[in-house]
């Protein structure tokens, strides 16, 4: 592009009008072709086949944000704060009023402001306002630092600093998780919607932490996951409801299952390297979901496997009437009758089973094999000329990854009662690779990060509902964009070797 | 015999789409080294252009279907490279020199998003087109069954082997094409005789997003009916055809393309339609055991 970006300390040169303006009319036009085919004509649904309906104000609107977008960018480049300022905070100020005036003044109110609403749906006066917001924050560091923006370089800087006080600190940081993790389903606020959030939000920490071991530890590139997920919920399904086994007993069953299926698969396929092994992963995830799809004397199919037994506690069930000559778990608690006690059992099911995924990830760290699949991770040619069996290694990364995951399949075949091959399909591998490359590799703290942002904030935020899935997949892109090692990346040396210049050397 | 005929050339057809859509995957990875995992969602984006672009002729008045079909083409062929660069610019182009996981997430991210603005913008509903290309020729005859092959199903393979020439020409005699083996091999050492490095990575995509649009066009046309899903399964479908190929070999995307193209029609036709995924997966499978860098691909020099 043609304006050229000014090294700190040379400010305030004259700004070249012309190049700006080229600069954000080239922007609008790139918007233009991007926004004619699908946002200017919408396919209806007529009788006998399809019509369009037109909504070109949507994209001139779209092509002026653009445009002043753009502009705007250039300013703050240029170091001109001021006029961006100016306008994103009126701006942002005016829609966020807009936007909230009807949870705040009543629904007169809001019927008013929305004319300054440009567009129909709600989401994207948000957008915008998060936009103008932004703009606005970015004006204001660019004032404060007096003409230098933030670097790209001193961000990595700031957010590693917080990646090393996380990990210095995670002796203090973890149990205190934990006991709140443990003190969370008592507090008087949680009611069953935060106690499903709280399962849910474990189940995928779990899953995370299984993940970590393939992907974090051993370097291993695993798309297809939830094949073994999948493998966990139906061995318990199946079990379950043919030999009416209890949970307890089809746990470790379920386990071993999954493994052998990592084991099956991963005996012809890891000696490949990086993304063909992702390609094959990923495969098979998707031929497991077809054959869960088509097999249907054995899984019932699209149908899926209903009443799978609840857990109980080691063998009280959660009734309100027990049957004859039995007791239920509130008359032997002597508690008053609650479904939530259920739940609450689920969750810290869930919770146990995760911290034992987290234990046994931190010891293995430090055993043999361990250390052997770091190693691999680094350099797989070292590895074998020190006599590591680079194929034995990495199949117990990958069964053991597939291990656990084959639990966290049997708790939520258990949780739902219900299962179909409808929830093992190719996203919840991405969800689960994504919570683990966006917490920061082999960083167990951040794989509960990212899923407090990636799980639980969209579940939170009820507006977003129809969005979810747009607003997840744009965040997944901005944190990989904003902190491309994974948010809370960090990674301290064994050994190190004297106390060198720490900005020398290779980093 | 006839019946087996009939199902190669399905094969063929299905091949030649699955093709052009891994040459965007098979270019992309050799120049960068990246799985571009939004690629079958610019493909789906090219349906959609196409369909779109169809009413639109059909509401200014030009019916007459050749035109209607060239206008289609140049349309998908214009709008889908924006789509192409746009990617490589926001989503691609910050994470160079990253961890390869990064853009691998950014990928998987913005293919979520695409699907996710196409379904809003456009509804989760399937969107039928009417046949537009009808009638074809026989090929021979055998007892009572006919083996035919469309208009539709030559345009198809026709068009594609075009574009596969054009492309293969691109790469072979022209200075971009030289720029683009040049990054290929080293892009550093390229950047310092003077390539330019980011407008060779943008025209890569542009490149295989065109040709995305294209496949798009041809399965509407092929099918007659789109959603927003159709990206996912095809291109997966299409980076398998590029690994089984060996992924960076342009002849090699396309043997992959009709390889599978054709396991898939095969499968269908003698044994159960339903698992013909699994079989085209796999035959990737057994390929990479006992070639592990794909039919086509050069094998991968480790050096110390």
């Amino acid at each position: 592009m043609a304006v050229t970006s000014v090294t700190p300390g040379a400010d305030l040169r004259s700004l070249d009008v012309a190049a700006m303006l080229k600069e954000a009319g080239a922007t609008a036009v790139v918007v233009f072709a991007l926004t004619i085919g699908l946002v200017a004509f919408k396919t209806l649904d007529v009788p006998g086949g399809i019509g369009i309906e037109t909504r070109f104000a949507d994209v001139a609107m779209c092509m002026a944000l653009a445009f002043f977008g753009r502009i705007a960018l250039v300013l703050l480049r240029e170091h001109r704060p001021y006029p961006v300022m100016a306008v994103a905070l009126t701006f942002a100020i005016i829609l966020t009023a807009s936007l909230l005036s009807g949870q705040i003044f009543g629904p007169a109110a809001e019927a008013q402001m929305k004319m300054f609403l440009p567009f129909k749906a709600v989401i994207v006066s948000w957008i915008i306002c998060v936009l103008a917001w932004s703009f606005a924050i970015r004006a204001a560091i660019l004032m404060r630092h007096q003409g230098v923006s933030v670097l790209r370089d001193e961000r990595e800087a700031m957010m590693d600093r917080v990646g090393a006080a996380v990990q210095r600190y995670s002796r203090f940081l973890g149990p205190a998780l934990l006991a709140f993790a443990i003190v969370f389903p008592l507090l008087p606020f949680v009611d069953r919607r935060f106690l499903d959030l709280g399962i849910l939000a474990l189940t995928y920490i779990m899953l995370g932490w299984g993940l970590n071991i393939v992907v974090g530890l051993a370097g291993l590139l695993d798309l297809g996951y939830v094949a073994f997920y999948a493998v966990g919920a139906y061995s318990y399904a199946l079990l379950a409801t043919h030999f009416e086994l209890s949970f307890w007993i089809c746990l470790p069953f379920a386990g071993i299952m999954a493994a052998f299926a990592g084991l099956l698969l991963g005996f012809p396929v890891l000696r490949l390297r990086g993304d063909y092994l992702a390609i094959v992963t990923l495969g098979f995830g998707e031929m497991v979901r077809i054959i869960l799809l088509n097999w249907y004397e054995f899984t019932n199919g699209p149908d899926g496997i209903g009443g799978i037994a609840r857990p109980s506690f080691f063998g009280i069930p959660f009734k309100r009437n027990a049957p004859e000559g039995t007791e239920t778990f509130h008359q032997m608690f002597g508690l008053e009758y609650s479904t939530l006690h259920k739940f609450v059992f689920l969750y810290f099911v869930i919770l146990t089973l995760g911290l034992i995924t987290n234990l046994f990830t931190i010891r293995i760290r430090k055993l043999p094999v361990g250390r052997a699949w770091e190693a691999l991770r680094e350099d797989e040619i070292a590895c074998r000329s020190l006599g590591i069996n680079p194929r034995n290694t990495k199949l117990t990364a990958f069964a053991i990854g597939a291990m656990f995951a084959g639990f966290a399949g049997s708790f939520f075949a258990t949780r739902q009662t219900f299962i179909s091959p409808e929830s093992f399909v190719f996203l919840e591998s991405a969800i689960i690779l994504g919570i683990v490359v966006l917490g920061g590799f082999g960083s167990q703290v951040g794989v509960v990060l990212a899923t407090g942002i990636l799980i639980v904030l969209p579940e939170l935020i009820r507006e977003l509902h129809q969005y979810r899935m747009l607003a997840f997949g744009a965040v997944m892109v901005l944190i990989m964009l904003w902190r491309p090692s994974g948010l809370l990346a960090h990674r301290e040396p064994t050994i190190k070797l004297g106390q060198g210049d720490k900005r020398g050397g290779e980093p | 015999m006839a019946y087996f005929v009939q199902q190669v050339i399905n094969g063929m057809t299905l091949g030649m789409i699955y093709g052009l859509i891994a040459i965007g995957y098979t270019m992309v990875y050799g120049i960068i080294g990246m799985i571009n995992f939004a690629h079958g969602e610019i493909f789906m984006i090219g349906a959609f252009a196409a369909i779109i672009t169809f009413l639109v002729l059909g509401i200014v008045g030009i019916t007459w279907v050749p035109l209607a079909l060239l206008l289609m083409l140049m349309v998908t062929m214009i709008l889908t490279p924006f789509y192409g660069w746009t990617l490589e610019r926001v989503a691609y182009r910050p994470l160079r020199g990253s961890p390869r996981l990064a853009a691998l997430i950014t990928a998987i991210g913005m293919s979520i998003f695409l699907q996710n603005y196409v379904q809003l913008l456009q509804s989760a509903r399937n969107k039928p087109l009417q046949p537009l290309v009808r009638g074809g020729v026989e090929v021979m005859r055998e007892g009572n069954f006919v083996v035919s092959l469309s208009y539709m199903q030559m345009i198809i393979i026709v068009v594609t082997l075009v574009l596969m020439v054009v492309f293969s020409l691109i790469i072979a005699r022209t200075r971009l094409g030289r720029a683009q083996r040049a990054c290929e091999q080293d892009r550093d050492m390229a950047a310092l005789i003077g390539v330019d490095v980011d407008r060779t990575i943008s025209l890569t995509f542009v490149m295989g997003a065109a040709l995305a649009g294209v496949a798009g066009i041809m399965f509407l046309l092929y099918y007659g009916v789109i959603d927003f899903f159709i990206g996912f399964l095809a291109g997966i479908k299409a980076f398998t055809a590029a690994v089984l190929g060996g992924i960076g070999s342009l002849p090699g995307a396309m043997l992959g393309g009709i390889l599978i193209g054709m396991i898939e029609a095969l499968w269908s036709g003698y044994f159960s339609v339903e698992y013909k995924d699994v079989a085209a997966f796999s035959i990737l499978i057994l390929v990479l055991i006992f070639r592990p860098t794909g039919l086509l691909g050069k094998p991968d020099i480790e050096k110390v």
